[in-house]
């Protein structure tokens, strides 16, 4: 390891940008003759739209345009679509409702887009905006996920029920047989809260027309430009690909709300052209990030664990509805099927294991990955499951956990996913010393005598990541494939360019990529820059979500670099005059075995470059090298989360005493920034535990939680500081032995931070988010139990 | 944001001049409530005064009594030494105002003017009995609270400053709304020089109150025990997402102990 290599705690190359105010944004670009839209959005949950009167609002100074659905279908631009295909049990497709870029006679959410006005200014565009009139008759809503077979107010047409499928995986019977013959069954009523996922960045968008080249380019907070290139010309029909140029630079986090292609960039590119090829710019107001973002979670499950008589589990059988909101988004559909049920054997060797999910539209915004995206929503299922059956098997929750880990790999579990290596009881064993589980006992006497309650509670995650085997997931449904493509463009001078479809919103590529070539090449750290994000510059790409830019972004880097390698040894041997063969290359320099001939990395770089030295009709000049990665199998990072909390009975404040997490990610590249990803995951799984919740008003629909004054995120001071560890079995499908750590801190701590609740308050069972109010009316409860 | 008038004049004389013409004026002063509200379109004033040439921040510590200019911030008032010493309860309060962005721009006379039935301020005014300067009138805290957002102000009239009785003792508890850090429930209790308490609740109702029963009880004996029979009722009690009206009930009693137990 050097000071900047593999395994270094190298501090990140663009924070100093991005503290200093540096950074280029999408709101940051302005583009010459740039004009502005606002959307005018639905006020209603669910409506017929009975006209839009449009001519005060295009008569109003600065006006260059109102649009609305006549305008799309006109132009026939296509409608968002859902990219995976979920197939139901009974053998019919998934019920995809139409979603255009702008409402067509229905909306069906708060929030739904419906027009846009485009103006010289944003002022002028808002200001217009408001005089739009539409006419609305509403129609019956509802807005919970466990209401959605039952209610009257039918969301899309194709979907009766609004039921978008029924989708199940395992084996039924297998299953129910071993619930017939269980010793003990625990059976748990989940609601996995939906969160709004408040990235720091409101989304954003320009869309330009350029009248001369007939092409468009599009700027927007992407995670993914080239799935929003390729879907917004093969579906929305706007252009070819080749037309189209997508640029995302800086992105201000997403935690996969910024993965989807939304209207608003849609219709961003599309009305440029209407407007004379004006570049149109929108820019999301906090307000509409929280209507409009694509939400997370909204799950309603009923799930069971069967065990026999001595503790071992013997099966699992859950039932889950899943809201899906109003529209299928982007990736929706596989969530709460692919990227959830796939997880819920956990760490343990689980027999047989039946889900059932029904996914079902409800009059909410879309609801679609946001991070974890399935694994969080499977990991509180399981892990809430087992902490309670070991409770109410008298066993130690740890013991009970122990004695079912899975401990032989390759291991198949009955849900699909084949884990591949793991250690799950040393990370067990070693979270356990760092929380001083054996002082628990004491610190809850503590806590007794000063009036509080004191919990804890563990968690054991497991989730899949590094988003995957195309061919697999391919055979599931997808539309795409999820491999990654890099390009290591060497200049003559030896410095190096990593062109890579994986985009940064937040973590730290340019750091981390840096040093897997600094590492592999020899050359400074400070001579690599890594390009990413545009669609001109890189060849294509998939994007950054599912904890994948490392294990399969940095893979394909890491091939292209193999044949950097390949390429510049056969330079060297002809500039050393020696045999391919004979050539090595260690910490940059290049040397002939048996001699004293050596070249430095650089020398070799200009000598490719200049071409003197050897016959271009055997070696071609230049050293550029690409590489696409298709992984070979998902990887599995895994962990162990423990939470100790103290909660005072009076006001049902829950504080966290301590948090400890071990986590099993391989080898890691940047201990920093992978501490970095774990902390902020674990706030985020301690926001939904104890904090965030979205909160639609039944009987009207509204969305409750539109603001910072109603919808609580996690502070800096609600947490403590954390003790992380970490455990190591690389992973054998990448020669880094890397796994995913983006999205791990998510996944695993609600469960941890509910079992520890659960555990001090003395309950099998609490909802999520455990706000104050709710806690107290837990201890109200115990209260009334104990007169 | 719409458009307006933008105005900043150097005297109380002028402003209210200012007001008396202005198709539709707003005072500004930190703006932490005004300008969200104009922001999100709640708000769409012609005119804008700008208060902050008028310079009327500063404490003065007296005898008897702690005066404190309207344009004083909640930061200023927490850090003040003379307030620190004289109502260290109000100093408190005043630095748990919201956040430190909230309490470098706030204002004692803004927030009190606005009156939102969360904010704390209004607690220390109706408990501690202090008197609001106008420029017009001096009115007592006892008739200034009217309701929710509701104030005894005349349209033009601009509070000039805030005084506030030395008490023997007094101390304030919030409980913050998980998601405002506003008070979902906050009690300021005050024993005066002749032993005599008052006890307001803001956050809890729809406006700043006095509780009556806690104030005999207190009256007799300033500490925490003294409540040990009053149980107060949920009925006309704030309810939302964040609590219900019988935890908001509840939390009245905790709050007012701990304000005792803080009590100073
Ligand atoms: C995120 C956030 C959190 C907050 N948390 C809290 C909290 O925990 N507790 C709390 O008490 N408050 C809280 N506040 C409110 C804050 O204290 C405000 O600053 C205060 O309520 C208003 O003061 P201001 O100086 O900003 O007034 P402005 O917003 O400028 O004005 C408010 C109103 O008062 C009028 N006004 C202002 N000054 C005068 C005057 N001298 N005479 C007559 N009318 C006047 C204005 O015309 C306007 O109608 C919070 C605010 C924010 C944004």
């Amino acid at each position: 390891m050097t000071g900047t290599g593999v395994g270094a705690s190298v501090k990140r190359k663009e924070d100093q940008r991005f503290i200093t105010g540096k950074g280029q944004y999408t709101d940051d670009i302005n583009l010459k003759d740039q004009t502005y839209a606002y959307f005018v959005r639905s006020p209603h949950a669910h409506a017929t739209i009975k006209s839009i009167n449009t001519k005060k609002a295009a008569a109003m100074p600065g006006v260059l345009g109102v649009f609305t659905g006549e305008h799309v279908k006109e132009d026939k631009i296509g409608g968002l679509i859902c990219g995976w295909a979920i197939t139901s049990k009974d053998g019919s497709g998934m019920k995809a409702g139409p979603h255009p870029i702008l409402a067509d006679g229905k909306v069906r959410y708060v929030g739904d887009h419906v027009a846009v006005v485009v103006a010289e200014t944003k002022e002028q565009a808002k200001a217009a905006a408001a005089l739009v009139d539409v006419k609305y008759a509403p129609l019956a809503h509802n807005v919970d996920a466990a209401k959605a077979m039952s209610t009257k107010a039918q969301v899309h047409d194709v979907a009766a029920d609004n039921r978008v499928y029924n989708w199940s995986i395992g084996d039924e019977g297998n299953t129910a047989a071993a619930f017939k013959n269980a010793a003990h069954v625990t059976k748990l009523d989940i609601v996995n809260n939906r969160l709004i996922p408040n990235a720091m960045e409101p989304r954003a968008a320009i869309g330009s027309y350029d009248t001369g080249m007939e092409a468009y380019t599009l700027y927007t907070t992407s995670q993914n430009p080239h799935v929003a290139r390729l879907v917004i010309s093969a579906f929305h029909g706007l252009c070819p690909e080749h037309k189209l140029r997508v640029i995302a630079p800086d992105v201000g986090g997403g935690f996969g709300s910024k993965i989807f292609i939304y209207a608003e960039e849609v219709v961003c590119v599309w009305v440029s052209k209407r407007v004379g090829g004006r570049p149109v710019k929108w820019t999301a107001e906090r307000t509409e990030s929280f209507l409009a973002d694509a939400h997370g979670r909204d799950h309603v499950t009923k799930a069971e664990l069967a065990t026999d008589s001595s503790g071992r589990i013997t099966g699992l059988r859950v039932h889950t509805t899943a809201s899906m909101g109003a529209y299928l988004s982007t990736f929706s559909s596989c969530v709460p099927t692919y990227l959830y049920a796939t997880l819920l054997s956990g760490q343990y060797n689980i027999p047989n294991i039946y889900a059932e999910v029904d996914a079902v539209y409800t009059n909410t915004a879309p609801v679609d990955a946001y991070r974890g995206a399935g694994r969080p929503e499977a990991t509180y299922v399981v892990e809430r499951l087992v902490e309670t059956a070991a409770r109410e098997l008298k066993m130690d929750p740890a013991e009970f956990r122990r004695k079912n880990f899975v401990t032989q790999f390759p291991h198949q579990t009955p849900v699909i996913m084949c884990y591949d290596a793991g250690d799950y009881d040393a990370s067990l064993v070693k979270a356990q010393e760092m929380a001083d589980v054996k002082g628990f006992a004491a610190r809850k006497a503590a806590s007794a005598k000063n009036g509080k309650l004191r919990g804890l509670g563990y968690s054991a995650y497991i989730e899949a990541c590094g988003i995957a085997p195309s061919a697999a997931i391919g055979s599931l449904g997808a539309g795409v494939g999820l491999w990654e493509s890099a390009e290591v463009r060497v200049n003559p001078v030896g410095s190096v360019e990593i062109l890579t479809g994986s985009h940064s919103h937040g973590q730290g590529h340019e750091t981390t990529f840096a040093q897997l070539v600094s590492d592999r090449l020899g050359v400074d750290f400070n001579n690599v820059s890594v390009v990413h994000g545009d669609t001109d510059k890189v060849q294509f790409g998939m994007g950054t979500y599912g904890s994948r830019s490392g294990a399969v972004g940095m893979h394909a880097i890491s091939k292209a670099l193999d044949k950097i390698e390949a390429k510049a040894k056969k330079v060297a041997a002809a500039v050393m005059e020696a045999s391919t063969d004979d050539v090595e290359f260690k910490n940059g320099t290049f040397t002939v075995k048996g001699t004293d001939k050596k070249m430095a990395f650089g020398e070799v770089a200009l000598a490719a470059y200049v071409a003197h030295k050897f016959n271009s009709a055997e070696i071609e000049p230049g050293l550029k090298e690409s590489a696409f990665h298709d992984p070979a199998n998902f990887v599995f990072p895994a962990g162990v989360h423990i939470c100790e909390v103290e909660i005072d009975p009076d006001t049902g404040v829950t504080e966290i005493a301590n948090y400890t997490c071990v986590d099993d990610f391989g080898n890691l590249i940047n201990p920093m920034i992978v501490e970095g990803q774990v902390q902020g995951g674990i706030v985020q799984g301690i926001g939904q535990a104890l904090a965030e919740g979205c909160v639609y008003d039944e009987s009207s629909g509204q969305l409750l939680t539109g603001s910072y004054m109603d919808y609580r995120m996690p502070r800096a001071a609600d947490v403590p500081s954390f003790n992380l560890g970490f455990t190591c079995t690389p992973c054998p499908t990448n020669p880094m032995g890397m796994k995913g750590c983006g999205e791990a801190g998510a996944i695993g701590s609600p469960p941890a931070v509910i079992n520890a609740v659960t555990d001090a308050l003395g309950i099998r069972e609490i909802a999520m988010p455990a706000t104050p109010q709710v806690v107290w009316n837990a201890v109200q409860g115990l209260k009334k139990a104990a007169e | 944001m719409e458009n307006f008038n933008y105005h900043r004049p150097s005297k109380v004389a002028d402003a209210v001049k200012l007001m008396k013409k202005a198709k539709d004026g707003k005072y500004l002063a930190g703006g932490h409530t005004l300008v969200p509200t104009m922001k999100q379109g709640l708000a769409t004033p012609t005119d804008i005064i700008d208060l902050s040439g008028l310079k009327n921040a500063g404490v003065k510590v007296g005898a008897k009594s702690v005066v404190i200019q309207a344009g004083t911030t909640h930061a200023a008032v927490a850090a003040d030494k003379g307030v620190r010493k004289a109502i260290p309860g109000l100093a408190a309060l005043a630095g748990g105002i919201g956040d430190p962005h909230v309490r470098h721009k706030g204002t004692i006379g803004g927030s009190l003017a606005n009156n939102d039935p969360a904010a704390d301020y209004p607690a220390a005014c109706l408990a501690l009995g202090a008197t609001i300067h106008t420029n017009a009138r001096k009115i007592p805290a006892d008739k200034y609270f009217t309701g929710l957002f509701s104030t005894a102000l005349k349209d033009d009239e601009i509070i000039t400053a805030v005084e506030f009785p030395i008490p023997k003792k007094s101390g304030y508890a919030k409980f913050p709304n998980p998601a405002s850090l506003y008070a979902m429930v906050g009690v300021y209790v005050v024993q005066d020089g002749k032993g005599a308490a008052r006890v307001a609740v803001t956050g809890a109702g729809p406006g700043v109150f006095r509780q009556a029963d806690m104030e005999v009880a207190l009256s007799k004996s300033f500490k925490a025990d003294a409540l040990a029979g009053i149980a107060v009722k949920p009925r006309g009690l704030n309810s939302d997402i964040h609590g219900s009206a019988a935890y908001r009930a509840h939390l009245i009693s905790v709050m007012a102990r701990r304000a005792l137990a803080a009590a100073k």
